[in-house]
């Protein structure tokens, strides 16, 4: 009796011990804070975007043998930090480059996490890096597209997706290639929202235009909060250039289709750039109003079977839609983030600095369409690239360049 | 003139006489009892995502979200003065401020817990083709909602100016302890006030999701408009909202088709400094 009592203790201690062993392994963890407009007239594509960051946490922290060619995506957690495992602290930057600033600060120093990423606007990103650099974190930037980030100088910023210069160029070219076509592309218009990523992106593809020949005759920036649209689409009524570049946020992107409509104006051309106009609750609520929208992205999920169809179909199955390009972005930078800090194998701040440094991921690597990722002196990923893409019967299709087109391109624009 | 001029100044009117049937609930509630209702906003939201509600649910257009929306609102006007402004009243005037504010922040998360932060739009062909007058464009739904909207104001300030209900509540806005000895009951006309004013709140969100994309934080953007136009018309006026919005939706259009969007608010703010500089009680307001 007793030394069965005495064994029965014994087991318990030992089980005990091993439950507390497995607690004390289980505690290591990478903490990352993730700085996204979760709140907010962009809260849309936030939480899509958080949606593709914890996708990509999953795939690395449990195991996804299918998933061959992603890194950390077989076995579980990070292999050279003892199988630690990737903790998100998600952070609400309310749309406002004050409140990321905030979230930035308390993550630092509260949170105590290892590295950020995000955080969506560029306006934001500005603030919210700026933190980062001043306490030594390193800062992963997924999708933030205004060509100043990288201008800085800063030494702890590293940004994945390509950047306003990449489009611009992707723009000309591809309305060069309308003009030959017999298209009329004589007069150019650009509307854009008034922050960081609106004006850079106006301005920077007005200069590309300016020195290819493309003559760009109207310039209207807006405030993106804004209750009405009506006044921007009449003065476009008016001008009625052939080709008209929208960039947008969702809230006014979804006016922008609705106006068009009601004013019955649409050039013969349209592109969007990106933001707004690619956001899901976008795509379903007005997509059927911009029937032939060009637009740019730097993800399709691809033939079935492929990386990218696979990742597709994961995050199909959790959100009830395609991922989007903004929110593959952002899943692509937290797997930079992710890899490198596996690499660096401490938690180390300037270990991680340096390992982000010496990232080296193929094409076949990396779940957006980009060549690759590398990055320069600036943290500016030189093998970003993108494609242009045509709204056709209700989703995005890739239609150029030709070599990674999934569908004809057909102009001129219909709308509704 | 040409015509797309009169286009604008068209356009700029329907967007005006949306933004005074927006602001006439705010103004209402201030006219009454003094109180700004923060949750202002929020309330136009809730019944945005009530016409969403009724269309994706019930299949049902505006013509059955209106009056649903009407009807829920004002149930939430007067749950909301019993459970909550009825005790803040009491306090210090920053718990009154704070104290709707926080009604808004509980509505706004909310509908983010509920409906997620997705963008919804309504069909855009729900309320029929625009009209077309001389070449001259009018959207169906924004026609609707202004001119519901105008009726709605008249009907308000009609029942205020000309009904014995309207002196009750008056009177009870005067001064609550010589109405009550008059034998006014002031909570219940305070309650009457906040069904009245969140009823037509009601009707505004229900018309204004016909054209305008609803997302839980659709009440923040909007309310800003809303603010300006009761101060610009004068605190507790309400044909002073219907004329400060249908001059500030012309102003905004024409500056903005002038001079350029980004400017329109400060042409817009410009002139509302200007008018309160020189009638503080704004356009139409008792002083």
């Amino acid at each position: 009796m007793w030394s069965r009592k005495f064994s029965l203790t014994a087991l318990c201690t030992a089980l005990l011990a091993l439950a507390y062993a497995g607690a004390a392994a289980a505690q290591q963890t990478v903490k990352v804070g993730a700085i996204y407009p979760l709140s907010g007239n962009a809260a849309s594509a936030g939480n899509y975007s958080k949606a593709a960051i914890e996708l990509a946490v999953d795939i690395i922290n449990n195991d996804h043998p299918e998933l061959k060619d992603l890194p950390l995506a077989a076995g579980t957690g990070l292999p050279r930090l003892g199988g630690a495992k990737i903790e998100v602290v998600f952070a609400d930057n309310q749309g406002t480059p004050a409140a990321g600033q905030n979230q930035a600060l308390r993550l630092i120093t509260e949170e105590k996490v290892q590295a950020l990423i995000g955080a969506y606007q560029s306006g934001i990103t500005v603030t919210t890096s700026a933190m980062a650099e001043r306490h030594g974190i390193p800062f992963v930037n997924p999708e933030s597209v205004a060509a100043n980030l990288t201008e800085r100088g800063f030494k702890w910023f590293f940004r994945v997706t390509p950047v306003a210069g990449d489009f611009a160029r992707a723009y000309a070219d591809f309305l060069k290639e309308q003009k030959a076509a017999g298209q009329k592309v004589g007069s150019i218009a650009i509307v854009n929202e008034n922050t960081e990523y609106g004006n850079s992106v106006a301005s920077v593809i007005r200069e590309m235009f300016g020195k290819e020949g493309l003559p760009v005759v109207q310039v209207i920036p807006y405030s993106a909060n804004t209750t009405d649209v009506q006044p921007q689409v009449l003065q476009l009524k008016e001008k009625n250039p052939d080709v008209v570049i929208f960039v947008s946020y969702t809230s006014d992107a979804i006016l922008y289709a609705k106006t068009m409509k009601d004013l019955n104006w649409k050039p013969s051309i349209m592109i969007a750039d990106d933001a707004g106009f690619n956001d899901p609750s976008f795509v379903s609520s007005s997509g059927s109003l911009v029937e032939g929208l060009v637009n740019r992205s730097s993800f399709a999920p691809g033939k079935p079977g492929s990386l990218s169809a696979l990742i597709n179909d994961l995050y199909k199955k959790k959100n009830n839609v395609d991922l989007d390009d903004a929110s593959a972005r952002a899943m692509q930078g937290m797997l930079v983030l992710a890899d490198a800090i596996n690499r660096a194998g401490s938690t180390d701040a300037a270990k991680i600095q340096a390992a982000l440094r010496a990232t080296d991921l193929k094409a076949n690597q990396v779940v957006t369409g980009y060549n690759g990722v590398k990055f320069d002196d600036k943290g500016q990923n030189i093998l970003a690239s993108s494609l242009i893409t045509q709204m056709q019967g209700g989703s995005y299709v890739p239609v150029w360049p030709k070599d990674k087109a999934a569908g004809e391109l057909k102009l001129p624009y219909k709308g509704w | 003139m040409s015509l797309i001029v009169v286009q604008v100044i068209v356009s700029g009117l329907l967007i005006g006489a949306v933004y005074a049937l927006f602001a006439s609930g705010l103004t209402l509630i201030w006219g009454m009892m003094n109180v700004i209702n923060f949750a202002h906003g929020d309330f136009v939201m809730l019944a945005m995502y009530t016409a969403f509600m009724v269309w994706t649910v019930l299949g049902g257009g505006p013509a059955a979200a209106v009056p649903i929306a009407a009807v829920l609102l004002a149930t939430l006007g007067v749950l909301s003065y019993f459970l909550l402004v009825r005790h803040i009243m009491k306090g210090p005037m920053l718990a009154q401020i704070l104290g709707t504010f926080g009604l808004a922040l509980l509505l706004r998360y909310s509908a983010f817990w509920y409906f997620g932060a997705n963008f919804k739009t309504l069909p855009d062909t729900i309320l029929g083709a625009p009209l077309v007058i001389g070449g001259i464009r009018i959207d169906a739904p924004r026609l609707v909602a202004g001119s519901v909207g105008l009726l709605v104001t008249l009907l308000l300030h009609l029942l205020l100016t000309r009904s014995a209900l309207g002196s009750r509540m008056l009177a009870v806005a005067e001064d609550a302890t010589a109405a009550q000895l008059m034998g006014i009951r002031p909570e219940r006309m305070q309650a009457v006030a906040w069904a009245l004013a969140a009823g037509s709140t009601g009707i505004a969100g229900a018309l204004i999701a016909t054209f305008f994309y609803t997302s839980p934080t659709v009440g923040e953007t909007l309310a800003i408009v809303a603010f300006v136009t009761v101060a610009f018309g004068g605190f507790g006026s309400v044909p002073g909202a219907l004329v400060a919005g249908l001059l500030i939706g012309v102003i905004e259009g024409l500056s903005a088709f002038f001079i350029g969007p980004v400017y329109k608010d400060v042409v817009v703010y410009l002139l509302f400094v200007l008018v309160l500089w020189t009638r503080p009680q704004g356009l139409m307001g008792k002083a």
